[in-house]
């Protein structure tokens, strides 16, 4: 029964990790339409940014996260605007060409992150890495416990966000009907633009967050390509609520299945619910 | 008189002359290889790759191979075992090198067996491991220490049941190398009457190793049997260091793959402490032979250009054996031909840099020199301590051993 109460506990705060690096493409796939294959390599780049602030000047590994933000932001506007002017603009076959683009970045990105700092696993050092809290015999690591409310924390504020907001309704309103929008005579592409800046500029603190779970090292984004696509989609496309509750399941099957029955068969869970929800409700947990 | 010993000396020295202008103008002696240079594998690869480059710029400074330059031809296998039987069906077929060497590890060196073997050719391992016993070639040469297939978990479950451990926990990732050393230490714990109390396997890209970590101290095992790939180790030490192990282990480690590198030796700095982990090279006494230390010193210049381990202890003085075996084999021989040159590194016993290595027939080490060491005394963010003796006590084997165990773990890592 402990077992089973802790894996249920240390799944909450591996999903919420889950949730924040997903909550970009959450916007970015879900809301906008990008066939964003790149998110996990833009993650693994702000993690490295996340280092080498850390090793060089000493700050806390979610400051330089908190500071490498405005710098994402910009990236995101810029990569935008070059998929919109190359693929978007086109038209029909936007979507396939469009995912060779992302993956075109994702390559370039992992290139000069070893050409860089090399292929070694980099990591962070702050005072709440190699911690735990105990509550009797039961540990909780205390990084997972910062990554847990720092996740918490941007998900909700991305959800008020997108929902309170003159700019966050915009993008919803984007994501619903683009047409109806130029119509009443908002610039759709400057929306669309602007919300990508928002999700990649989340990555900085996502990315943060990836480094202080665990070391990185240039190829990590591979393992993170159908982690977050999978929550996005279970999710249902768009859904910021969705997004943590559907990362917050997945990591609560991962941690039960890795304690009570044999770590092999995580991945095959973990899809299988996927596919399961899809079979039930292909619009996702909270589509529409 | 005179004049003729003039003359014939005259005739002498242009025969040699335009012999050694002949010799010069042959093509190069090329190597072929993949290497990882990208991917989970690629510190080891580059680490390793290094190792060879140093002996072909050492080889060639003395007048290469026969006479003839040595030239390595290296591709990225991406540390990816799907990438390699195209790479080396290139190398023989498009490249014609005339002779090759294994990528770093069991992964990638795995499915080219079946093609060498089907071709009659040479391989000269590197740091595989089990690779050969089912394809059965004669013609493969492991330059790893590590000897009998059974010898490496035998060694770390000895030194367990010395300090009292009477069960085990076996934790491995879920690859063909950690597999197979699984394999291995459920056979000689099942010899023993060991009890394995705890048998999990992991996926590659676990994220979170707490609640696996949890699992493992709730079966309260004596001996903890780890064999991980570089990506997991560190997440298995972070985990343990929080979670906790429990009281009972008087032994943990045994086959943590990264363990053995700069970069992630100073990530995990004191969180090293107490782990007993197999190694191959250390700078301990026990361990310098004729030219290690000259190799080290080309060897920590060049590797701070080539961005690579700054140690280099586990692959790079290999990668230089490996390449000492073939300049014996090809001189003693005399030529290129690959049944000679297997059927010399089979007979023959051959001096390197990492010791004396002689072959068993199935192009294993004969005797194992896998080191099973202790860290102690490890402090965080400092390679440079490494370097220094005392870092890694050697327990095993006896003949390179350099201090006892401290067990149980919990103490250790104090």
């Amino acid at each position: 029964m402990d077992l089973l109460l802790g894996a249920v506990v240390l799944g909450v705060l591996l999903g919420c990790f889950y949730a924040a690096v997903s909550v970009g493409l959450s916007v970015s796939f879900g809301l906008l339409d990008v066939p964003h294959v790149a998110h996990p390599a833009f993650l693994v780049l702000a993690s490295y940014g996340v280092y080498q602030l850390n090793e060089s000047y000493d700050i806390d590994p979610l400051l330089a996260g908190l500071a490498l933000t405005p710098l994402f932001f910009l990236f995101g506007l810029l990569a935008y605007r070059v998929y919109y002017e190359t693929f978007e603009k086109r038209g029909s076959d936007a979507g396939v060409r469009g995912i060779a683009f992302f993956f075109g970045i994702a390559f370039i990105i992992e290139v000069l992150i070893i050409l860089q700092f090399g292929v070694d696993q980099r990591s962070v050092s702050a005072t709440y890495i190699g911690k735990a809290w105990r509550f009797g015999e039961f540990r909780i690591p205390i990084r997972q416990l910062v990554a847990f409310a720092v996740a918490l924390a941007l998900t909700v504020l991305l959800a008020v966000y997108l929902s309170k907001t003159f700019m966050g309704r915009a993008i919803r309103a984007v994501a619903q009907d683009e047409e109806a929008l130029r119509l009443m005579g908002a610039n759709p592409v400057r929306i669309k633009q602007f919300a990508f800046g928002i999700a990649t500029a989340v990555l900085g603190i996502a990315g943060a967050l990836l480094i202080i779970v665990a070391p990185v090292e240039p190829t990590l984004d591979r393992a993170y390509i159908g982690r977050t696509f999978c929550v996005v989609v279970m999710a249902g496309l768009g859904s910021i609520s969705g997004t943590l509750i559907a990362a917050i399941i997945l990591g609560v099957a991962e941690s039960i299945v890795l304690t009570l029955f044999g770590a092999s068969w995580a991945p095959a869970i973990s899809f299988a619910m996927l596919l399961g929800v899809l079979a039930v409700r292909p619009q996702g947990l909270l589509g529409r | 008189m005179k004049r003729r010993t003039f003359l014939g000396g005259a005739m002498a020295v242009a025969v040699v002359g335009q012999g050694s202008r002949a010799l010069a103008q042959q093509p190069p002696i090329k190597i072929g290889m993949s290497m990882p240079q990208t991917g989970g594998l690629a510190g080891g690869g580059k680490a390793s790759l290094l190792g060879i480059e140093i002996w072909r710029d050492d080889i060639n400074a003395k007048g290469g191979l026969l006479g003839r330059k040595v030239e390595l031809v290296v591709y990225d296998d991406k540390s990816s075992a799907s990438e390699t039987p195209a790479i080396y069906a290139k190398l023989v077929d498009v490249d014609k090198v005339d002779l090759l060497f294994a990528p770093y590890a069991t992964v990638p060196t795995a499915p080219i067996m079946p093609f060498v073997k089907q071709r009659g050719l040479l391989l000269m391992g590197n740091f595989s491991f089990q690779v050969n016993s089912k394809v059965g070639h004669d013609m493969w040469f492991n330059n790893a220490p590590w000897g009998p297939a059974d010898s490496w978990a035998a060694s770390f479950l000895d030194i367990g049941q010395k300090a009292g451990g009477k069960n085990m926990a076996l934790l491995t990732a879920d690859q063909e190398f950690a597999q197979n050393l699984a394999l291995t230490a459920r056979d000689v714990a099942k010899k023993r009457n060991i009890p394995v109390v705890f048998d999990q396997s992991y996926p590659p890209n676990t994220v979170e190793f707490a609640s696996i970590i949890r699992a493992l101290k709730a079966a309260k095992p004596d001996i903890v049997y780890v064999a991980s790939y570089p990506p997991d180790s560190a997440g298995i030490l972070r985990a343990v260091n929080e979670i906790g192990i429990g009281d009972d282990v008087k032994i943990f480690g045994g086959g943590m793959v990264g363990l053995q590198f700069a970069a992630v030796m100073s990530n995990l700095g004191s969180l090293l402490n107490g782990v007993v982990n197999y190694n191959t090279w250390l700078p301990e006494p026990s361990m310098y032979f004729d030219g290690t230390k000259e190799f080290f010193d080309k060897y920590t210049k060049r590797a701070v250009e080539a961005k690579v381990d700054p140690l280099g202890y586990y692959l790079a003085p290999f990668g230089y054996a490996m390449g000492q075996m073939i300049d014996a084999a090809v001189n003693s021989t005399k030529s290129l031909d690959q049944k000679g040159i297997a059927k010399y590194l089979r007979e023959n016993e051959h001096k390197t840099i990492v010791g004396p290595i002689a072959f068993s027939a199935d192009g294993e080490r004969k005797e194992t020199a896998t080191l099973q060491a202790q860290f102690r005394g490890v402090k965080d963010k400092d390679i440079e301590q490494f370097r220094s003796s005392g870092k890694q006590v050697i327990l095993f084997p006896d003949k390179l051993k350099t201090g006892n165990l401290i067990s149980p773990f919990e103490a250790a890592r104090k």
